[in-house]
């Protein structure tokens, strides 16, 4: 009992990370209408940033560079690749990302190349223990700051004006853009936002227990998409949700992995697929999307 | 009348080709001969179905493992091809009650679901698959006569030795013709036009009569049909295969072949396909006489990357430029020959 209440525990911390980047997909989904693929590689070079510059800059001000770095290079996507297009069909814009993100991935994989970059964050390999359960410290922090992050995503999404816009935006675009809120401002924050959310996802998902930024983290953040799926691509609050199940499922499959052996090896990295196509098989519109109504 | 010399050109061109070519470019030819069956398949779907699917390699891997298996089991090879495209059909039948169920971009991301347990199962699996070591193919042989390097075991013609490679490539022309010939008029066809109404307009399309969950489900039937006799040419060209071939990176390099072909075009997935699996072999072939390269490791550019590096910029600047890709560009070009 008590490993299957530290493995729960685990899981939903390391569902917090998967969360952050989840709830970037989905802001940019709302605000432009675009699944963006090139998330995962935007993830990759935010942790790379830091990876690279901690020896220098120190850490947190490698942090600072990182998430800076993350969001100015997502929002240039926006800016130069993504607004020509605007009108064109979700297909076409996944797939642009997809492009995107080949030639990011691709680069950043060539300067990693086969290092393990440490990203030198203070609190190191140490390990929390209450009542007998064992959590990474850097686990216990990445829940704290996205429970932080989420909490001020939601009062800023209510709240401000800011907010405002950017809802009314997601609702319908044309008549946010004649009461006077400019799109194009609303999606470039909404994709700086996604890209800083990356970032600090990509911090937390490099470091301890991960070894360090390999060029395969970027594969590791597609993992957040069943949860956005299983969330629903255009609610906040289930990407958290699905973020946090997906985040469970994996550590509880892996760490039962000798009780599960007959589904064979290394079923921790396939178990969120699965579990996206069981939901969606029931919810085609994952568990909090809006369903899909069509109007003759 | 000269459409039909042309073609017949082209066959015979075709047909005399391994007579000169070497094995690296037979080889790469195979590849891309498989590659672009499949790429028809995932064409159809997209451009003429327009369900967006991101699982195509998983399909791909069930033709190529099903026919290793098959063959291996001791199956006729024809008959271990046809059971293999039928095992990819009967995949994509399976998976429909989701394909049928979600939309559009809810489709891609699932069955990028697909691609993950594939790979699953393949490593698995071993049994069938022989986890991450791989299987052996056996050749594929007709009557007796084995595309292979025996039985017979000298082919010599015009004075060059026909082995395995050589054989191979008319397999592969015969497969191609096949496929276009079978996807130009499927598009054509009554159930054609039913699918692209489908993609317009799903609304539309039920109340012209069409049972849009049946047509849905066919349709990534018959894609995945396509994917099972692309996987079995690919596994026949590799002689051995593993599960690493199969992965999301092929399933993006499918879709990337597509949209850079122009969606919807069977000749444009072909020219795709070609591009796309051929570039990076060609620009690994002569790494050592093109300057720009560097050797694999040390920190320059290599061909793999160099040839990323071109792919993902062709996306970009198609999608940005030339949306209806390398099909629309040549359809531009006619009319204006006309005009």
């Amino acid at each position: 009992m008590s490993q299957f209440i530290s493995l729960l525990i685990g899981g939903l911390f390391l569902g917090a990370i998967y969360s952050l980047v989840a709830l970037g997909f989905v802001t940019v989904f709302k605000a432009t209408h675009v699944i963006n693929f090139a998330q995962g590689s935007v993830l990759l070079l935010g942790a790379f940033v830091i990876g690279r510059t901690h020896g220098s800059l120190g850490f947190w001000g490698a942090v600072m560079l990182g998430i800076a770095a993350a969001a100015l290079v997502a929002l240039l996507i926006d800016a130069v690749l993504i607004r020509p297009v605007r009108r064109a069909d979700l297909g076409t814009l996944a797939i642009l990302t997809l492009g995107v993100d080949i030639l990011l991935a691709t680069e950043l994989t060539r300067e990693i190349g086969t290092d393990v970059l440490s990203v030198g964050a203070p609190w190191g390999s140490d390990v929390v223990e209450v009542a007998g359960i064992r959590v990474a410290e850097s686990r216990v922090i990445a829940g704290g700051v996205a429970a932080v992050l989420v909490a001020a995503f939601a009062a800023v999404f209510k709240f401000t004006d800011w907010g405002i816009a950017m809802r009314s935006a997601a609702e319908d675009g044309e008549t946010a853009s004649l009461m006077g809120i400019r799109l194009n401002r609303v999606a470039a924050a909404a994709w700086a936002m996604a890209g800083a959310l990356a970032a600090i996802g990509g911090l937390f998902l490099t470091s301890f227990p991960a070894a360090g930024v390999t060029g395969g983290v970027g594969l590791v953040a597609l993992a957040a998409i069943p949860a956005v799926v299983l969330g629903g691509f255009d609610s906040p609050s289930g990407a958290v949700v699905g973020g946090l199940i997906i985040g469970v499922v994996s550590v509880l499959t892996a760490g039962y992995q000798d009780e599960l052996s007959f589904l064979g090896r290394g079923l921790g990295s396939v178990a969120p697929y699965v579990v996206m196509l069981l939901v969606l098989l029931v919810r085609p519109n994952g568990l909090f999307g809006t369903k899909e109504v069509t109007r003759v | 009348m000269s459409r039909a010399l042309v073609t017949a050109a082209v066959f015979v061109v075709l047909a005399a080709l391994p007579i000169w070519l070497e094995s690296f470019w037979l080889q790469t030819a195979l590849f891309a001969m498989a590659a672009m069956i499949a790429a028809i398949g995932l064409s159809l779907l997209i451009g003429i179905a327009g369900q967006l699917s991101l699982a195509h390699a998983f399909f791909v891997a069930i033709g190529a493992y099903g026919y290793a298996y098959l063959a291996g089991e001791g199956v006729a090879p024809l008959l271990a091809l046809l059971g293999a495209v039928l095992l990819a059909g009967l995949a994509g039948a399976a998976f429909s009650p989701i394909a049928g169920r979600v939309r559009g971009i809810y489709l891609g991301l699932a069955s990028l679901g697909l691609v993950f347990l594939g790979q699953h199962i393949l490593q698995n699996a071993t049994g069938i698959t022989g986890g991450y070591e791989g299987v052996a193919v056996e050749p594929f042989s007709l009557f007796g006569f084995s595309f292979s390097n025996t039985d017979p075991d000298t082919l010599v013609i015009l004075g060059v030795p026909y082995g395995r490679l050589e054989r191979l490539w008319y397999l592969g022309v015969v497969l191609v013709a096949l496929a276009v010939w079978y996807g130009r008029n499927l598009v054509r066809s009554r159930p054609g036009r039913a699918l692209a109404t489908l993609r317009d307009s799903e609304v539309a399309a039920a109340v012209m009569g069409v049972d849009v969950v049946r047509y849905k489900a066919a349709a990534f039937t018959v894609s995945s049909m396509y994917a099972g006799l692309g996987g079995v040419l690919m596994a026949l060209a590799f002689g051995r295969i593993v599960p690493e071939s199969f992965g999301f990176v092929l399933s993006v390099d499918f879709l990337v072949m597509v949209v850079i072909g122009g969606a919807g075009s069977v000749g444009g997935a072909a020219a795709g396909a070609l591009f796309v699996t051929a570039l990076p072999l060609v620009l690994n072939h002569y790494s050592g006489s093109l300057p720009l390269l560097a050797e694999p490791g040390t920190g320059g550019v290599g061909a793999s990357e160099f040839s990323r590096f071109i792919y993902g910029a062709a996306i970009v600047a198609v999608l940005l430029f030339a949306r209806d890709g390398l099909a629309g560009l040549a359809r531009r070009a006619r009319k204006e020959r006309v005009a």
